[in-house]
């Protein structure tokens, strides 16, 4: 692994700094400056840089500088309040607040909101309208209500299993079971958590 | 070497849509750039009809709809909500995570090596999948660069069932494998440098990996040179945990239509401004000096071409929209010139420091600060919390006629109480 090097000391090809690849993104050389003049070409290299980092876009940026006469400013003498009288005796008291989110959400990566359209699920208690909570990290059971697809619409039904084939469950005696042929054929989106209505 | 993994969203931006519309399963799905310009990501079945990425849309529109191609213009609020879904599941496979891009990340998984890594690679994606809807691919292997090439293995060959770990393989077959993968797919490799390695006879990964070291040091970079420690498992390139801050920050879009007034474009460039303060904020930083540039349609050589831009430094370092869009419109109204037709705009803020590391002054106002202070805080948050521009500032207007054509964008199915989706009951 280790090759022994042909000659001590002195130039290697290859070795260093790339040309180009310092600050300035292209090859570099040193000048004499007279002492007076290195402020100068400081002020203009930085504002170089500056400029050379908007990119191609900006190639052709020129530096702005502010207003020489900015409207007045008005500087504060005292500025700091000081905080008087008796802190509230219940501030070492105060607990969290009731948080629904940390209520109706479990898993918040795979908990999405889904609208009710239709009736068919009314004796479960979801009604047209509502929001439901639908968290996919729940694996799909008999008697779990849930998004299943259907002819590639999404419908909220409960899941039966009879004589081993997965059955929709409309909670609703209008509307008819949806018999699939195999556990292979039900395509569950998700399963529904809770119900969200309100009033107003 | 403690192994890690890459772990790749397949087809990202299009399995976001198919999540929301199942009927999409099996379909052939893009989704185009800004203004549906061309083609950003492609399903499978596009793949397979040989529509390539970055084609522009008008010229393939009609034989892609014959193929019942369906086209998305590109929705970011969903591909961010679902991007984060995915990666916060991915974390609770390793404690280590470099989330790379919006549909990347790698695992590092060093205390993890007595486990059957492959089976835990198919844990992570059934899981991912039932959880988020997308479907990810995973490689693993001792260094990143061979983790990327793990994952372009169990995404592109069958038979992996899209996991594939380099720590199964014997020596030989991983070597016979490497020789089956061109060299431009190293990661790190583009195509100037790949153009190059083939001309010395250096065509696959393999070849690559078997380099002699001072050989590629000399005739490329310090660079390539730690590809090929990577590729000979050496870790070089570490995981970075912590996002870094950014140096700076780029807003810019291109408009709907040709813009020709300042009024209009004063209204981009303050809204653009509003997009990159908040980003601004987000990362507690404030920014010394503002640039700001338009340019005509490029592509139109026939009307007159004007790309005028101009860099304009701030008094003082500063997070409050109101200055920056100020500093903004002022450079603005020095390069603008009537009698162009104007494509694009963008500012880019520059010179970011930390927020509070920021030296004070003898002209500091701190009441000011504290007042300019809280009210972006309440900006933020009204905005956060009722989306985008419900509070904004006049000047980024009201029609915003400007805007950027998204004819074909799906709802915000994740993002917004108005477009969730529905469901038959």
């Amino acid at each position: 692994m280790k090759a022994k090097l042909p000659r001590h000391g002195g130039p290697r090809p290859g070795a260093g700094r790339k040309p180009g690849t310092g600050l300035y993104g292209e090859p570099t050389r040193t000048i004499r400056l007279p002492e007076g003049a290195v402020a100068v070409v400081k002020d203009f290299l930085s504002a170089y840089q500056a400029r050379r980092q908007l990119g191609r876009a900006l190639a052709t940026a020129e530096v702005a500088y502010p207003e020489r006469d900015p409207s007045p400013l008005a500087l504060p003498l005292f500025s700091h309040k000081v905080a008087a009288g008796f802190p509230s005796p219940a501030d070492d008291y105060v607990e969290a607040t009731l948080d629904l989110n940390a209520y109706l959400v479990r898993h918040q990566e795979a908990t999405f909101f889904v609208r009710v359209k239709g009736h068919s699920m009314t004796g479960a208690g979801i009604f047209d309208g509502d929001l439901l909570v639908v968290d996919r990290s729940i694996e799909p059971a008999a008697g779990k209500i849930i998004i299943a697809i259907i002819d590639g619409e999404l419908t909220v039904k409960r899941l039966a299993f009879e004589g081993g084939r997965p059955v929709l469950k409309p909670q609703n005696p209008h509307f008819k079971d949806i018999i699939l042929q195999d556990a292979q054929e039900l395509l569950c989106w998700g399963v529904v958590t809770s119900t969200i209505r309100k009033f107003d | 070497m403690p192994p890690v993994a890459l772990v790749d969203c397949n087809n990202f931006y299009a399995s976001c849509e198919r999540v929301f519309n199942p009927k999409l399963e099996g379909k052939p799905v893009v989704v185009l750039s800004n203004n549906d310009g061309c083609v950003v990501a492609r399903s499978n079945e596009v793949k397979a009809l040989g529509i390539d990425m970055c084609e522009p849309w008008f010229k393939i529109e009609k034989v892609a709809r014959s193929h019942g191609v369906v086209a998305f213009s590109s929705n970011y609020a969903l591909y961010g909500d679902m991007s984060a879904r995915v990666m916060g599941v991915l974390s609770q496979f390793s404690p280590h995570q470099e989330i790379y891009s919006i549909d990347e990340c790698f695992l590092g998984l060093s205390g993890f090596e007595s486990r059957d890594l492959t089976a835990y690679g198919q844990d992570i994606r059934r899981r991912v999948k039932q959880w988020t809807g997308i479907p990810v691919s995973i490689g693993i292997a001792p260094t990143k660069t061979l983790a990327k090439l793990a994952n372009h293995v169990a995404k592109r060959r069958a038979g992996y069932a899209g996991v594939c770990n380099f720590g199964q393989f014997s020596t030989r077959a991983l070597d016979a494998l490497l020789d089956s993968i061109d060299v431009s797919e190293v990661w790190g490799v583009g195509r100037k440098i790949s153009q190059r390695l083939e001309s010395l006879n250096i065509k696959t990964v393999r070849e690559l990996k078997a380099a002699d070291t001072r050989f590629v040091r000399q005739q490329f970079s310090v660079t390539l040179e730690r590809t090929l420690a990577e590729l000979n498992g050496t870790a070089c390139i570490e995981l970075e945990e912590e996002a870094p801050n950014k140096h700076q920050i780029i807003s810019s879009r291109s408009f709907g239509k040709a813009v020709e007034t300042l009024q209009d474009l004063n209204e981009a460039v303050s809204s653009y401004t509003t997009r990159a303060a908040e980003k601004l904020r987000a990362q507690g930083s404030v920014a010394g000096s503002i640039g700001v540039y338009i340019l005509t349609h490029p592509f139109k050589p026939h009307e007159p071409q004007y790309q005028p831009s101009l860099v304009v430094p701030l008094v003082k370092s500063t997070d409050d929209t109101r200055h920056l869009v100020q500093a903004a419109l002022r450079g603005l109204k020095r390069i603008y010139k009537t009698g162009f037709k104007y494509k694009k705009a963008g500012i880019m803020l520059m010179g970011l420091e930390a927020k509070d590391h920021l030296p004070r002054t003898l002209f500091d106002d701190p009441a000011a600060e504290a007042r300019s202070a809280r009210l972006m805080r309440v900006m933020d948050t009204i905005n956060g919390r009722m989306g985008q521009d419900t509070l904004q500032l006049a000047s980024s207007g009201i029609e915003k006629t400007w805007r950027m054509q998204r004819g074909a964008k799906s709802p915000n199915h994740t993002t917004d109480w108005s477009d969730i989706p529905r469901v038959m009951a």
